[in-house]
C-alpha cells in the first residue's frame, strides 16, 4: 500500500508541468493513491524470465534515405501557434 | 428518421449503385438527422457544407464510372483524427480552435474511397474515459434511454461516434481504441465496433494517447459494414513506422457464413466474481449459437487476465505523459501566461487550464511510474506482465481460432454513475483491455438486451492480422442473434 503525501504530489505535478492549487493537492493525492493501490497488484506476478514488451509490432524499424522530404511550409507550421513573430514561435524570455 | 438514415453501408452502397438516390440526397438526410438530435451532443463540429460539397463531388465521380469502396457514403469522424482545414480538438480545451494543416492517413484513405464527412464526433478528452463524461465539449447522451427515462452514457471514449451511428445520424463512424474505446461504446449503443490488429490502420495524424496501443477502426450497424469500412481505412503507411507492411485482404469475402469445424475458446478467467446474471447468460447464449452453427467450443485459460487492467493503467498513462508533453502553449493550442511569467509558468498554467481532471491524473500517474526510483517497480514490471498477457493469448491461439467473451461487465449506466472513484470507471474495460495489450483484433457486436431493455455486446478476439476470422464468426453470431432492437423513437 503506497500513499502519496502532498509534497510528493507537488513534485509529480511539477515534473508533469501542471500547476495544482495548494487546496487541490489533498484530493489529488487521494485520487492518485487509489490508482496506485490498484496497480500495486502487479507486484505479486512472477515475471522471472519475461522480457519487457514495449510494442507488439513485430517489426524492425524501417529505414529510409536520409534526405529532405518536405519543407518550405513555414506558414503551415506556424498556422496554429498562439503567438509568433517574424516567422518564429514566441516564448517568455529564458536567458537573462 | 427517414428510410435513408436507416440503411446499412452495404444497402446504401447498392442503392447508390442502382441510382435509387444520390449521395447528395443521402447526405442531406443525415445532415437533417444530425441537426434534429443535437441534444445528444454527439458532434463537436458539424460540417454540413463540406459534406454536401464532398457528396456532390462523389456523385460527379460516380457519373464518370469512378466508384470507391465507400463512394458517397456519409460518415462521422471521431474528433481525434486530424482533418485538414477542420477543427480537431481531441475533446480538449487545450486544442480548441486547432485547425490541422494535414489529413490523417485513415481519413485520407476513407475520403479517397469516396466517403463523405458529416462532422467530427465527440469523445472523452484525449480518448481517456469509458463514459464520454470527460469531454471539454460536454457529455454525450446515449440514444438508448433507461426504463425510467434517465439519460445514459454512450460508453467511451468513442461515445459520440457510437451515439451518431446508433442514433441514425451517420451510416458509420471512425473510432479509435486504446483499451476498449471502440468496443465498449459499441456494446453500450447496440452497434458493431471493430478494433483491428495493432498496425493494421495507420496512426499517422491521429492525436496520440498511448502509441503502443492506439488503433483506429470502424463503428457500424452490421458486421458486413465493419468489413467494408475496415477495407477502406486500412493499409500500410510509410509515415507510421508501426504500420504493418501487409496487403489489405477483401474483408467482405471473409463473410462466408460457414464456421463449421472452427474452434472457439472460452476463457474461464473472464467469468469474474460478481458477473451479473444477464451478462453470463448473454455469453452462454453466444456459445450455444456458435455451437449450433457447427463450431466446437473449447475451454481455455488466460491466466494473467486479472493483471491486464493494472498493467494497462501503468503502460497507457506512461505513454500518455510522454505524448501529451507536446501541449506546451507554444506551438499550437491554448496558451495561458501573465506578464513576467517564466517559460515554466507558461507551461504549468497552460496545461492546468487546458487539460481536464482525468487527463491531468493520467499524466501525473504516467510521470510518476516513469520517474527515477519507480521506473523498474512500476513501468518495467508492467511491461513484463504485458509479455505474460501476450504469451497467454499466443498459447491459446495454438489451439483455437477465435475467443468469445462479453464486451463489458454491464449495460450502459446513468450519467454521473462511477464518477466518484477513477478506478471504478476503469473497471468498465476489464474485458477489452487484455486484447489491446496483446495487440489483437477484437470486435463487439450486439447480441441481446438487458432486463431493462438496453443493448449488450459480445466480443470476439482473433489472432494477429486475422480480422477475417473475427468477421466470419461475427457474421454467424450476428445472424443467429438477430439483434434488431433500436433506441426508442427510431423504431420502424
Amino acid at each position: 500500500m503506497s500513499s502519496l503525501d502532498k509534497e510528493t504530489v507537488r513534485k509529480i505535478a511539477f515534473l508533469s508541468r501542471i500547476e495544482v492549487a495548494e487546496d487541490a493537492l489533498g484530493e489529488l493525492a487521494g485520487d492518485l493513491t487509489r490508482i496506485l493501490d490498484f496497480i500495486e497488484e502487479l507486484q505479486e506476478v512472477d515475471v522471472e524470465g519475461a522480457a519487457p514488451l514495449t510494442s507488439v509490432a513485430d517489426l524492425t524499424l524501417p529505414l529510409r534515405k536520409d534526405e529532405v522530404t518536405d519543407g518550405n511550409i513555414q506558414q503551415k507550421v506556424l498556422a496554429n501557434a498562439p503567438l509568433t513573430d517574424a516567422g518564429c514561435f514566441v516564448v517568455p524570455k529564458v536567458v537573462e | 428518421m427517414t428510410d435513408l438514415t436507416n440503411l446499412t453501408l452495404a444497402a446504401a452502397r447498392d442503392g447508390l449503385a442502382k441510382g435509387d438516390y444520390t449521395s447528395v440526397e443521402l447526405t442531406e438526410a443525415h445532415i437533417a438527422a444530425m441537426a434534429s438530435q443535437r441534444d445528444l451532443n454527439a458532434f463537436i463540429t458539424e460540417t454540413p457544407e463540406k459534406a454536401i460539397e464532398m457528396a456532390r463531388a462523389s456523385d460527379a465521380k460516380r457519373a464518370k464510372g469512378d466508384v470507391g469502396k465507400m463512394e458517397g457514403l456519409p460518415i462521422a469522424v471521431k474528433d481525434l483524427f486530424c482533418t485538414e482545414g477542420v477543427q480537431t480538438t481531441a475533446a480538449s480545451h487545450i486544442l480548441e480552435g486547432f485547425i490541422p494543416q494535414y489529413e490523417s492517413t485513415v481519413t485520407a484513405n476513407l475520403f479517397g474511397n469516396g466517403a463523405v464527412m458529416l462532422g467530427k464526433s465527440n469523445l472523452d478528452e484525449f480518448a481517456m474515459g469509458s463514459a464520454n463524461v470527460t469531454s471539454y465539449f460536454g457529455n454525450v447522451i446515449n440514444p438508448w434511454k433507461a426504463a425510467d427515462g434517465k439519460n445514459l452514457v454512450p460508453g467511451g471514449s468513442s461515445g459520440g461516434s457510437a451515439a451518431a451511428v446508433a442514433g441514425r445520424m451517420a451510416l458509420a463512424a471512425t473510432g479509435t481504441d486504446t483499451g476498449g474505446s471502440i468496443r465498449q461504446p459499441a456494446a453500450f449503443c447496440g452497434i458493431v465496433g471493430l478494433k483491428p490488429t495493432y498496425g493494421r490502420c495507420s496512426r499517422w495524424g491521429v492525436v496520440a494517447f498511448a502509441s503502443s496501443l492506439d488503433q483506429a477502426g470502424p463503428m457500424t450497424r452490421s458486421v458486413r459494414d465493419a468489413a467494408i469500412m475496415l477495407g477502406a481505412m486500412a493499409g500500410h503507411d510509410p509515415k507510421d513506422s508501426t504500420s504493418a507492411p501487409m496487403a489489405v485482404p477483401d474483408f467482405e469475402a471473409a463473410l462466408t457464413g460457414d464456421i463449421r469445424g472452427m474452434k472457439i475458446g472460452i476463457p474461464k478467467e473472464y467469468r469474474v466474481d460478481g458477473m451479473p446474471d444477464e451478462i453470463a447468460r448473454l455469453w452462454d447464449d453466444g456459445v450455444a449459437m456458435l455451437r449450433d452453427a457447427g463450431a466446437s467450443v473449447v475451454d481455455i485459460s488466460l491466466p494473467h487476465t486479472k493483471y491486464a487492467l493494472p498493467t494497462y493503467y501503468i503502460v497507457a498513462p506512461a505513454e500518455a505523459s510522454s505524448n501529451l508533453a507536446r501541449y506546451d502553449g507554444v506551438r499550437f493550442g491554448l496558451r495561458e501566461v501573465a506578464e513576467g511569467d517564466s517559460l515554466d509558468d507558461l507551461y504549468m498554467k497552460t496545461r492546468a487550464a487546458g487539460f481536464g481532471k482525468e487527463v491531468q491524473r493520467r499524466i501525473m500517474i504516467g510521470t510518476y511510474v516513469l520517474s527515477a526510483g519507480y521506473y523498474d517497480a512500476y513501468y518495467n514490471k508492467a511491461l513484463k506482465v504485458r509479455r505474460r498477457i501476450y504469451e497467454d493469448f499466443a498459447n491459446a491461439f495454438g489451439t483455437v481460432d477465435a475467443v468469445l467473451t462479453p464486451t463489458a461487465p454491464s449495460a450502459a449506466f446513468a450519467i454521473g454513475e462511477n464518477q466518484d472513484d477513477p478506478v471504478k470507471m476503469y473497471l468498465n474495460d476489464v474485458f477489452t483491455v487484455p486484447a489491446s495489450l496483446a495487440g489483437l483484433p477484437g470486435m463487439s457486436l450486439p447480441t441481446g438486451l438487458s432486463a431493462s431493455g438496453l443493448p449488450l455486446g459480445l466480443q470476439l478476439i482473433g489472432k494477429p492480422f486475422d480480422e477475417e476470422t473475427v468477421l466470419r464468426v461475427g457474421g454467424v453470431l450476428e445472424s443467429a442473434a438477430g439483434f434488431t432492437a433500436k433506441p426508442a423513437g427510431l423504431e420502424g
